[in-house]
């Protein structure tokens, strides 16, 4: 009896590597050698014309930490998640509430909100920078001001963090209208015999018991936002003045490893950003802790 | 009561007009795209007087022009074909080690289950420059299989996958090995059929990501006529930025079909992303 089931243990085990060993070759090759290819890259300089690398230690990281470039575009980073962020998650979350009180015409909403979600960012920032454009666009023709949407470094990073928000609302409140979904319904009820207006209500009820909802998609948009490149890509031209308050630290990486063809430097900056954002990640583990209730 | 009434009608009011502002703000862009790419140059450039609406008549035919000029039909081509291949890759592997990590016992799993794990933590950006490399030396820049490559395999769908097969009932799997059947078989014709849904969510998240991806088409296809849509735009914008009307109408031509179809199937994209709430 023993050993007929481990045959069919072993039988299992078979099956199972097999059906595993795909996906876990792939992982293997396209993720995991490259991520420790690209750390060991990060301390080497590339050769020109494929002559191969040459180990220079940290003389990368010397560089990249002593360029206020690098600096500019952490900081520059962060200020772009600042906006996309509590902006695009706040507006969602209105939205959403809003759409899960059953009004007519909800669907019609939900599909115009979610729209942007299913465009290509390259065409959306095209757009946007049309409407910003400081001469024939649309916005300084409407309210008949010479604002320089993009090009002036001081509102350059808002105009930018706008189209962010813009981009993610529709998907955050997606996420926050299935989690309104899991609320039981009793909890309103009670509430409303016991007198309770609708925002006592969202603050007491719907905050707390979505706060789950609420810390994945912090969690998600931070991280995204930490990473954010086809925007900026698209709508900061090389040219523009605006370009060092802007660029966040992918486009940064971008133009170094495949524009200028410095892949060790480039490297570098790529690990510098993933350090950065596993720190934020783990911080924010800390502060699901605190902030969120699970039932 | 009354007041009740008045008061939930009041709020009502308010929602509405909320709901109607933010409707119209995420609209004006759509709206304009259209309006500048049916006018002239001279129309869309023009500052007093400032043109909503075209004056010359309605200029469908930039659309034409831009279709054929640009070559928009091998940009969908190419794009059409690296989405088919990503999604049926993507489905095929994630699908089987779901069901593996799901459904069946053996060593190692916990190990290998935990690598899938931190793939799906570690920002993608890292990946690239190797990635790059692997494909510039098996000689697949600028070639379809070059924009597929790093979507063979999915860290997110095997997850997502995982969890739909540990969903499933366990009395289903035991009634077919009583009958004889090997997993092989219990895998294709029992358990598969029933996680459809997990793989509608990841077949549209791949779809969806492949579309909006810019940096790898725009690093991997270099060439005019090998790229996609997202990166087509990007070339167009470097070398066409001042022809507005051209801008926007080969804008509106690169999102269309997505447009399209995300109307036709709303209901499977918004509980594919509900369910899946994977990162694009």
């Amino acid at each position: 009896m023993k050993k007929q089931l481990s045959a069919a243990a072993k039988n299992e085990s078979r099956w199972a590597w097999a059906f595993i060993a795909p996906t876990m070759l792939g992982l293997i090759v396209l993720n995991f050698y490259p991520a420790i290819n690209t750390v060991y890259q990060s301390f080497c300089k590339t050769g020109d014309f494929g002559r191969g690398n040459v180990f220079i230690g940290v003389q990368n990281y010397i560089e990249a930490f002593g360029a206020s470039e690098t600096w500019h575009s952490i900081w520059n980073t962060i200020k772009y998640a600042l906006i996309e962020v509590p902006f695009g998650v706040c507006i969602a979350l209105i939205l959403a509430v809003f759409l899960n009180k059953k009004l007519k015409g909800t669907s019609a909403f939900r599909t115009i909100f979610f729209l942007p979600m299913v465009c290509a960012p390259a065409a959306v920032a095209m757009v946007w920078k049309w409407l910003y454009n400081q001469q024939f666009g649309l916005l300084n023709n409407i309210f008949h001001t010479k604002i320089a949407w993009i090009s002036d470094p001081k509102i350059a990073w808002i105009s930018i963090g706008v189209i962010g928000v813009w981009s993610v609302i529709g998907y955050n409140m997606v996420l926050f209208i299935s989690g309104l979904q899991e609320i039981p319904g009793d909890y309103y009820e009670a509430a409303e015999i016991d007198g309770a207006t609708g925002i006592r209500q969202f603050f007491h009820i719907t905050v707390p018991l979505l706060s789950p909802t609420t810390f994945f998609i912090v969690q998600t948009r931070v991280i995204g936002a930490l990473t954010v490149f086809d925007l900026m890509f698209m709508v900061m031209d090389k040219t523009n003045v605006a370009l060092q308050n802007t660029q966040s630290i992918v486009y940064l990486f971008y133009t170094y490893a495949f524009t200028n063809g410095d892949k060790g430097y480039g490297a570098t900056l790529v690990v510098i950003l993933v350090a950065f954002i596993m720190l934020v990640t783990v911080i924010m583990q800390r502060a699901e802790k605190k902030f969120v209730f699970y039932s | 009561m009354e007041n009740v009434r008045t008061r939930d009608r009041v709020n009502k009011i308010i929602m509405y007009a909320i709901l109607v502002i933010m409707a119209f703000i995420m609209l004006v862009p759509f709206v304009w795209m259209i309006l500048t790419a049916v006018k002239t140059n001279q129309e869309a450039i023009s500052v007093s007087p400032f043109y909503i609406f075209p004056q010359s008549g309605w200029h469908w035919e930039n659309f034409a022009k831009v279709w054929q000029s640009y070559n928009f039909i091998i940009l969908y081509k190419n794009t059409l074909l690296m989405i088919f291949f990503r999604v049926v890759c993507a489905c095929l592997t994630a699908t089987m080690a779901g069901y593996a990590f799901g459904r069946l016992n053996f060593r190692g799993k916990k190990v290998m289950f935990s690598l899938v794990l931190i793939q799906m933590m570690i920002p993608s950006q890292i990946f690239i420059i190797p990635q790059y490399l692997m494909v510039s030396k098996m000689g697949l820049l600028n070639t379809v299989s070059g924009l597929v490559f790093p979507g063979i395999v999915t860290a997110f769908g095997t997850y997502l996958l995982k969890t739909g097969y540990q969903g499933l009932p366990k009395d289903l799997e035991e009634a077919a090995s009583i009958d004889g059947c090997n997993i092989g078989q219990r895998f294709l014709r029992i358990m598969m059929p029933l996680t459809r849904s997990s793989m509608v969510s990841l077949g549209i998240f791949t779809a969806l990501f492949a579309f909006k991806d810019l940096m790898w088409p725009m690093i991997v296809c270099t060439r005019a006529e090998t790229t996609t849509l997202s990166a087509g735009l990007a070339k167009m914008q470097g070398q066409y930025g001042s022809d507005y009307p051209t801008m926007m109408a080969s804008a509106v031509l690169a999102i269309i079909p997505m447009i399209v179809i995300y109307i036709i199937f709303q209901k499977q994209f918004v509980e594919g992303i509900a369910t899946s709430g994977g990162k694009l």
